[in-house]
């Protein structure tokens, strides 16, 4: 767990990551890293936020890295192939139970009001939404863990070459961002290089993918998606860092926040977590062992409303 | 009050009475399924003329008394969208024309027609520009066919922030000039691909000047796709040389070109995108369209006999109120048949290019799912 963190909104439009650099470095001389693995080959097109951090940027080119040891050493890359595809049924064969479940805590939920047998068989039936979401991390938990026990990637020369340089450079900088893109990805490239314990209990900026990779699961959702199963789905854990937070970036178009019946759904299948929602000028700052969410930032209610934190 | 019976007491009271319900009221006016078209003038005889496949092809209105006022009740099931035109008869001679009362047009090549939405129904917002999403380009170029012997205007979406180095799918897109300006193609794909419902993807439009000849499962038209079209597209733009990177589409004949390319060439184009396809069959005896038809209803027939698998999957769209529904649900089973993966989706709406824009979403999406469970940026 990381001693102080701040998750924000995307910063494509109106920005605010620049107030929350100076929060942990007022020097604006002292440089700063970002990671933007999670925009794939479009990772080093940077020029929008190295202009608005004004300040010194250097950024870790995870994905390129990755790229180059890719090159390099051809059975690590079959291996991680190969360790997607499980994954990629993993995450298939979960969807199949989650559907069943989630559409009896639908109904439960619904008839929930009537009377107190239907309200105790909701409790019960998160429950087993809960055991199955936490049932299905520890299985791609495990498929990682194997993983790494067969092909140990930090013992390979192409990775561990360019872990010093990024352990070099993460000496060099007073914080770490970690942008958004495709959470896999970002995710998965990161997990390589066990980029987080270099970086250590320094303070950390995350947006977006940024922000779920570094919470304690990565749920994936989408409230309108143009086909298949509407229902949120755990991908996997994430880097644990920032507890008790559920990132839910670009709200306003992924989720029906005016349906009380999904919010309530959401936010109580994920208690205690809080479920933030990270659109444009959000920001949560995790200090002392606590969230304290910015004028304008929003989480899901348990009573099926949208919380606004106020000024 | 109903709107007839609000209409007869404006009447009673003369002009100003009439004034006052058409400052108040939009016309078609919707009463759940009810729709009142409202016509004010002079004339013999209104009528509506449609396009809607099971209603008798022209709906007299009703004259209001001794007025100018001409009044057509019509019973529209919601989410409905039905284009029109009025049809008025002054002095002994017939004018068609478009709604003066209704501001909603819809457009195609041989003009506009007024149209009415019913209860429920909204243009799809992924259909209007969108300030956020990224803008791809549209290039201008024309393309040597060996097939045909001649040059073709050809049109290339490339999707926004566009990059040499990486590899795309292809759609080719028949009648796909049409498809830019009367569906709204390039909005789309830059709003899909924005909202990561689509992955970026180039789009290649093709028009042919003899449609109705080429299209209507011409040969040479599929080796035109075959040979020319993609090959050249493969050297020209960095695209996944697999079919399941290959998508096809098309309307109308267009539907007919893709599915009997796809025959001609079966596992070439992956995935298949038909609306309203003109997919004409006949069990016995001859067709009752016009001579243009007859290649159709052959490779139709032959098709029937002998589908083959002519892609991996397909999605085929029409709208309930085409005459040619028949025929798109009698190809729906056959087609599951085949091994394909099939959707079929039908609509309360007639053969024209909202209809088949209202459609793309669902079609382009469901034939290339893009990341959007995976991308938070």
């Amino acid at each position: 767990m990381l001693s102080s963190a701040i998750v924000l909104g995307p910063q494509r439009r109106d920005p605010n990551v620049i107030e929350a650099l100076d929060h942990f470095v007022s020097d604006r001389t002292q440089p700063v890293a970002v990671v933007t693995a999670g925009w794939e080959e479009r990772e080093d097109e940077d020029g929008e936020l190295r202009e608005h951090v004004c300040r010194p940027l250097v950024n870790l080119k995870i994905w390129a890295r990755v790229e180059r040891i890719f090159a390099k050493d051809k059975q690590l890359h079959e291996a991680i192939r190969e360790r997607d595809t499980t994954w990629k049924r993993a995450q298939e064969l979960y969807r199949l139970r989650l559907d069943g479940l989630m559409g009896a805590s639908r109904e439960l939920l619904r008839q929930s009001g009537q009377d107190a047998m239907a309200a105790a068989e909701e409790q019960d039936s998160w429950d087993l939404v809960r055991g199955l979401d936490q049932q299905h991390a520890a299985r791609i938990a495990q498929i990682h863990a194997d993983f790494f026990e067969q092909h140990q990637p930090a013992e390979r020369a192409a990775v561990q070459a360019e872990r010093r340089a990024l352990e070099k450079q993460l000496g060099e900088v007073a914080c770490l961002m970690v942008a958004g893109g495709h959470i896999g990805v970002l995710l998965h490239r990161m997990q390589l290089f066990d980029l987080l314990a270099l970086w250590g209990d320094r303070p950390v900026i995350a947006w977006s993918a940024g922000a779920m990779a570094l919470s304690e699961r990565v749920v994936l959702f989408h409230d309108e998606p143009p086909q298949g199963s509407s229902w949120a789905e755990v991908m996997e854990a994430g880097f644990g860092l920032l507890p008790d937070l559920v990132a839910l970036p670009h709200a306003r178009h992924r989720l029906q926040t005016d349906d009380s019946l999904r919010v309530r759904m959401l936010s109580r299948r994920f208690a205690p977590a809080k479920c933030a929602l990270l659109d444009y000028g959000a920001r949560w700052d995790w200090h002392g062992g606590k969230w304290t969410g910015h004028a304008g930032s929003r989480q899901l209610g348990f009573d099926g409303l949208v919380e606004e934190v106020s000024q | 009050m109903s709107m007839l019976e609000r209409l007869e007491a404006a009447l009673a009271r003369g002009p100003r009475g009439i004034e006052a319900v058409l400052d108040d009221v939009e016309f078609p006016h919707i009463e759940g399924r009810n729709v009142t078209f409202l016509y004010r003038g002079q004339a013999e005889e209104v009528m509506l003329h449609h396009w809607i496949h099971g209603l008798p092809g022209e709906l007299q209105f009703k004259r209001l008394q001794r007025s100018d006022l001409w009044v057509l009740q019509v019973d529209l099931p919601r989410q409905s969208r039905m284009e029109y035109k009025i049809g008025v008869m002054v002095r002994g001679r017939g004018q068609l024309i478009r709604d003066p009362l209704n501001s909603h047009l819809a457009r195609d090549p041989f003009g506009a027609n007024s149209v009415v939405y019913g209860e429920g129904y909204e243009p799809p917002e992924w259909t209007v520009e969108d300030g956020e999403a990224r803008k791809g380009t549209i290039e201008e170029r024309h393309l040597d066919s060996n097939v045909f012997g001649d040059w073709r205007p050809i049109q290339i979406y490339r999707p926004a922030r566009f990059r040499e180095t990486r590899r795309y799918p292809l759609l080719v897109v028949h009648d796909g000039m049409d498809y830019l300006k009367y569906a709204s193609l390039q909005v789309i794909l830059d709003n899909l691909i924005h909202r990561l419902e689509l992955p970026p993807l180039i789009a290649v439009m093709t028009q042919s000047s003899e449609r109705m000849t080429e299209y209507a499962a011409d040969d040479r038209h599929a080796d035109f796709l075959v040979k020319d079209l993609v090959p050249q597209m493969e050297e020209l733009l960095p695209l996944i040389r697999k079919p399941s990177a290959r998508a096809m589409m098309g309307a109308s004949f267009g539907a007919v070109a893709s599915l009997s390319t796809a025959w001609r060439h079966p596992g070439f184009f992956g995935k298949l995108l038909l609306q309203s396809g003109s997919f004409v069959f006949t069990e016995i005896g001859e067709h009752d369209r016009p001579p243009v038809f007859d290649p159709v209803v052959k490779f139709v027939n032959k098709f029937r006999k002998k589908p083959g698998r002519p892609a991996d999957s397909v999605f085929v769209s029409c709208g309930v109120y085409e005459s040619l529904i028949y025929y798109n649900r009698s190809l729906v089973p056959l087609l599951q048949e085949t091994g394909m993966q099939v959707r079929f989706r039908e609509a309360n709406d007639g053969h024209n290019w909202e209809n088949w824009r209202d459609r793309l979403r669902e079609g382009l999406s469901s034939l290339f799912p893009g990341p959007l469970w995976h991308v938070y940026e």
